[in-house]
């Protein structure tokens, strides 16, 4: 998926890229990034030059003493396991769902089984590992969603449309990190739906009662 | 000159900077807008004939060669993630394993090979010690050229080279930090307080990537 990169202007911290890199973050955020770098070139970059830091704090590791028969023992396993070609099924060419996310959805979008989470705003939780969540998100344009805190790190990527916070506005492929400090009331655009990836790993933290109470059911 | 104005055919093209890269020493190579020696990268190009030989030949003395110096590094780093000094060895030995399969898939122009078996272990330890699914991003689509342009890969090897330095030179403080990112003691928000990362410091020896992935896709 191609988007043309001069339009993103929201990009993943270098924090963020480091820890997939490095492979140590939450799965749920995982897939947040790894979308986000299926549509923007310049992330794409970034990730590959902490993929090499990564490859040269690997060789600076003290090396370890391999078993004394590895070598014929990886030999022997090559031996055993023909060469097996992986091919990702192919990608739906008109689907606003990039590569990395049709693998954790069956459907498109008007097929999803999307649940009213309040004020018109849909969404779908996804199955990754529970040290965080990952949930689609249908905000009808125009309307907003509940003014939220975060206790940890939230990032939200568009995927079709745009909304606007306190912070700024944020078109398709761009992606908001917030942390603690933002409360923001993100407002979808007229014209269309907008569409989000959103990934946390805490709870959110709805400001009022109501919506308090609503998380209870909901489970955001 | 390395580059060759024809195409050459796969199996002549690792054994052309092989040769080349050996004997003509103090040659001059054009990358970019900068000037570098060929030799420089010997090292990585050695590992990149390596790969390739594996691929086109399936060349047990050079996996053997390759197995030697990364084996012990792969099972060192696994093990400073936190897995078992057993599974670290029968991961390792995935890994390795993997490599031979996977040659095919290995392009220098876009990773150094240290890079890319970083990139296999990586996947390996979030599969075995976090047994997660690693979504990966969508792959670009392949450019018009069957093989990557010598010149790229050359490039890209003798920068990995040089960010190795730099991470090397660097104060041992900053240097533990960096290891501790990689080796999962840091959660991304600790990364993010810590000051005391240079990551522009260190990241700007390889800022031609982008480039390179942008001439990949033309």
């Amino acid at each position: 998926m191609m988007t043309d990169m001069t339009k993103i202007r929201h990009h993943l911290t270098e924090p963020l890229l480091m820890g997939y890199a490095a492979g140590t973050l939450p799965e749920a955020f995982n897939l947040v990034i790894a979308t986000h770098i299926t549509m923007c070139d310049t992330c794409r970059a970034a990730l590959a030059e902490y993929e090499a830091v990564g490859g040269e704090v690997m060789l600076e590791a003290e090396p370890v003493d391999v078993a004394e028969d590895a070598l014929a023992a990886t030999l022997a396993r090559i031996d055993g396991s023909p060469v097996q070609e992986m091919s990702r099924p192919a990608r739906k060419a008109d689907s606003i769902f990039p590569g990395p996310l049709q693998d954790y959805i069956s459907g498109d979008l008007d097929t999803l089984k999307w649940r009213k989470v309040g004020g018109g705003v849909s969404q779908l939780v996804l199955k990754t590992s529970k040290d965080a969540s990952v949930r689609l998100l249908r905000i009808p344009a125009g309307t907003a969603v509940p003014d939220h805190g975060h206790r940890g790190t939230e990032l939200t990527l568009v995927l079709q449309g745009a909304f606007t916070d306190e912070e700024d506005r944020f078109g398709t492929g761009d992606v908001e990190v917030a942390n603690e400090d933002l409360n923001h009331t993100p407002v979808a655009e007229s014209g269309m739906d907008c569409i989000c990836l959103a990934a946390t790993d805490a709870p959110l933290r709805f400001n009022g009662l109501i919506p308090r109470i609503a998380q209870r059911f909901v489970g955001i | 000159m390395l580059m060759e104005t024809t195409a050459p055919s796969k199996a002549e093209v690792p054994a052309a900077i092989a040769v080349k890269g050996a004997t003509v020493q103090q040659q001059y190579v054009k990358v970019g807008k900068r000037k570098v020696t060929a030799d420089a990268a010997s090292k990585r190009m050695a590992w990149v004939v390596q790969v390739y030989a594996i691929r086109d030949s399936q060349d047990r003395t050079a996996f053997s060669e390759l197995f030697a110096y990364f084996a012990p590094r792969v099972k060192s780093f696994l093990m400073k993630s936190g897995a078992s000094p057993d599974l670290a060895e029968e991961c390792a030995q995935e890994v390795m394993a993997t490599l031979w399969h996977k040659a095919h898939m290995f392009d220098p122009a876009k990773a150094s090979v240290s890079t890319w078996i970083f990139t296999i272990a990586r996947n390996r330890k979030i599969d075995i010690l976090r047994k997660q699914r690693r979504p990966e991003p969508e792959e670009l689509p392949w450019g018009p050229e069957a093989e990557p342009d010598q010149a790229d890969a050359i490039g890209l090897q003798q920068e990995t080279e040089q960010l190795g330095l730099a991470i090397a030179a660097l104060p041992e403080e900053q240097r533990k930090l960096i290891e501790r990112a990689y080796f999962g003691e840091l959660s991304h928000s600790e990364i993010a307080a810590e000051t005391g990362l240079p990551l522009g410091t260190i990241k700007s020896r390889i800022r031609l990537a982008l480039d390179r992935l942008r001439h990949a896709m033309k």
